[in-house]
């Protein structure tokens, strides 16, 4: 990938890493969208940051800890109950490993 | 006649509900009656609920009969609930098709606490798909109007709350906050809305968009009824830890008790009101400004030099974030499962492609494309360190001022598909809203007039972090000068 414009088969690329799949028509769409954006959010280079420290939280906070006791959570059931497909003890999926 | 309970606000509502002078069903019973005369228009609802609400009235009844002395600050009061927060009753779709039918195992804490406090949930509310838009337009279910003109958006993302109240559907709405969602809809739909400090209110049992950024709040016909809200909703909660400890505060109170905050110095940062800005909201936004000088509030002028950074900023942190929250949804333990694959890749495709809008495919794509390899730094940490830059531009306008005001949006409502073909002109509704996500500081949109086309604009107040007591006061203070009439939306 080229920074800055963002070709077709860079979206394809990045939607393969997302899970998503995108038609070459919706491709070219997203390329233009994203590459308008991606020039747009470029204005940041416009700043130096060399001696800033990154904000990586909202409000600072370090280490917060809790003892480590058993709570009641969600039951068995109830963690399944939203599932598309389960067997009432695991949820199930298509097959994962492919057998020669 | 019966009484139109519905025009009432939260606190007359909670003191004449725990006085016995009206009985909870009789209240719940009159929204319904005027959800059912309005709805139509608005569309601001996605589940009603009637039977469930009239069953919380009767049971808060024979509780208030039986000892009115412990019943809590919103007793009676009708509530409604954006679509991203969990509750057991019903749904909690998110507005997307991929949670289409979804329902929530476990109530929200915001939900917990509400239910606590004895208010009355009424319904679920419309809002942008997983809350990423500027007027509910994103919404996979229905399109909300905006209650002062039908042919306007309501704002976004939280238009169905916004509408809810500014039909006066519900006297009070949660909405969810991360680059303006709550306080922009509120100043295009004519209400109050309130952005609490990142911190002060759980997050938890609300569906992450950008977990750095999100944060619950109130929709309100005024801002005692914020205030009310807020002293229920806030607090430490052990399932979000991000969430802070800090003293319990009766803001209502406070403000009805409480002296005239002083002093108020004013600031005015410079890069707000530019070329920019639409001359009939800097108009309304300056005769609101005079009317607070008239109470001794001073001027001062501030800057906030990275301003022009901050809606980059913000597109690169939250489509990150989002792209990582959203990876979630991939058809197995909840919600949508498209039907037909072979094996569990194409099962993750097929379930998000159909799942998702474009919107948040587009904004997936560019969290992942920012966060990918080789892009990390250039983006992603580049982002972090402008934040922080922007959060040190307000630590240094607090020194001269105490509150910063400003318009919520640079425009009143706009009509549909007006800014639907292109993404980047949508996010830029939001430049003034943005900044305070940002910093992680409390905001609240309060209306100062209408535009000659009779739209509502909106006066946001940003307070410093946690410091909601003083953001309050101030906001109250204007509102009880006001000098604008606004009167109610024509549903037209």
């Amino acid at each position: 990938m080229s920074k800055g414009k963002i070709s077709r088969e860079d979206i394809h690329h990045i939607a393969d890493l997302a899970y998503l799949y995108i038609d070459d028509e919706q491709a070219e769409k997203l390329a233009s969208d994203l590459s308008e954006i991606i020039g747009y959010v470029e204005k940041l280079n416009e700043l130096s940051t060399e001696n800033v420290e990154p904000m990586m939280h909202a409000v600072p906070m370090k280490n917060v800890l809790r003892e480590d006791k058993v709570k009641p959570s969600l039951t068995q059931e109830e963690a399944l109950q939203g599932a598309p497909l389960h067997d009432g003890k695991y949820f199930l999926v298509p097959k994962i490993l492919e057998v020669d | 006649m019966t009484e139109q309970w519905w025009r009432r606000d939260a606190s007359e509502i909670s003191v004449l509900v725990k006085n016995k002078e009206v009985s909870p069903v009789e209240v719940v019973q009159s929204f319904l009656e005027h959800i059912n005369e309005v709805e139509s228009k608005v569309n601001a609802f996605t589940q009603v609920w009637s039977d469930y609400a009239i069953q919380q009235a009767k049971s808060l009844e024979k509780k208030i009969v039986k000892d009115n002395s412990s019943v809590g600050a919103l007793v009676g009061v009708p509530v409604s609930i954006k679509e991203v927060i969990c509750t057991q009753e019903g749904f909690t779709t998110c507005a997307s098709k991929i949670l289409a039918g979804y329902q929530s195992p476990y109530d929200a804490t915001v939900v917990e606490k509400l239910r606590q406090a004895d208010a009355i949930f009424i319904g679920k509310v419309n809002m942008d798909e997983f809350a990423m838009g500027s007027s509910t337009e994103n919404s996979s279910i229905k399109l909300t109007r905006n209650p002062w003109n039908l042919k306007c958006v309501p704002g976004g993302s939280s238009g169905g709350s916004a509408a809810s109240v500014s039909a006066e559907e519900c006297v009070i709405s949660l909405g969810s906050d991360t680059g303006g969602s709550i306080r922009q809809p509120a100043s295009f739909c004519g209400c109050v809305g309130l952005k609490p400090t990142y911190g002060k209110v759980s997050r938890y049992g609300l569906v992450a968009f950008a977990s750095s950024l999100d944060q619950i709040g109130p929709l309100s016909k005024n801002v005692m009824d914020s205030a009310l809200t807020l002293s229920v909703i806030a607090g430490k909660d052990s399932r979000d830890t991000t969430s802070v400890d800090l003293p319990q505060v009766d803001y209502a109170e406070k403000i009805r008790k409480g002296k005239k905050p002083s002093p108020i110095r004013i600031g005015l940062p410079k890069e707000y009101f530019t070329e920019d800005l639409n001359k009939e909201v800097k108009e309304q936004v300056m005769t609101a400004i005079q009317t607070l000088e008239k109470q001794g509030a001073e001027l001062v002028e501030v800057s906030l030099p990275h301003t022009e950074f901050a809606i980059a900023t913000y597109y690169i942190i939250c489509t990150a974030e989002a792209s990582a929250n959203l990876a979630r949804f991939d058809g197995v333990r909840y919600g949508f499962r498209h039907p037909d694959s072979n094996n569990i890749i194409e099962m993750y495709k097929r379930t998000r492609s159909e799942g998702f809008g474009p919107e948040v495919q587009r904004r997936i794509l560019l969290g992942t494309y920012v966060l990918s390899s080789g892009y990390y730094d250039a983006y992603y940490l580049k982002a972090q360190k402008v934040r922080k830059l922007i959060t040190q531009d307000f630590e240094n306008a607090f020194q001269k001022c105490d509150v910063i005001i400003g318009p919520t949006s640079p425009t009143p409502a706009f009509r549909f598909g007006e800014k639907t073909q292109n993404p980047l002109e949508m996010y830029l509704s939001d430049i003034y809203t943005i900044s305070v996500n940002l910093a992680a500081l409390p905001a609240i949109s309060v209306p100062c007039g209408l535009s000659q086309n009779s739209l509502p604009v909106g006066l946001q107040f940003i307070g410093k972090h946690f410091d909601e007591e003083y953001l309050l006061s101030v906001a109250h203070l204007y509102e009880m000068n006001r000098e604008q009439k606004l009167g109610s939306p024509p549903l037209k």
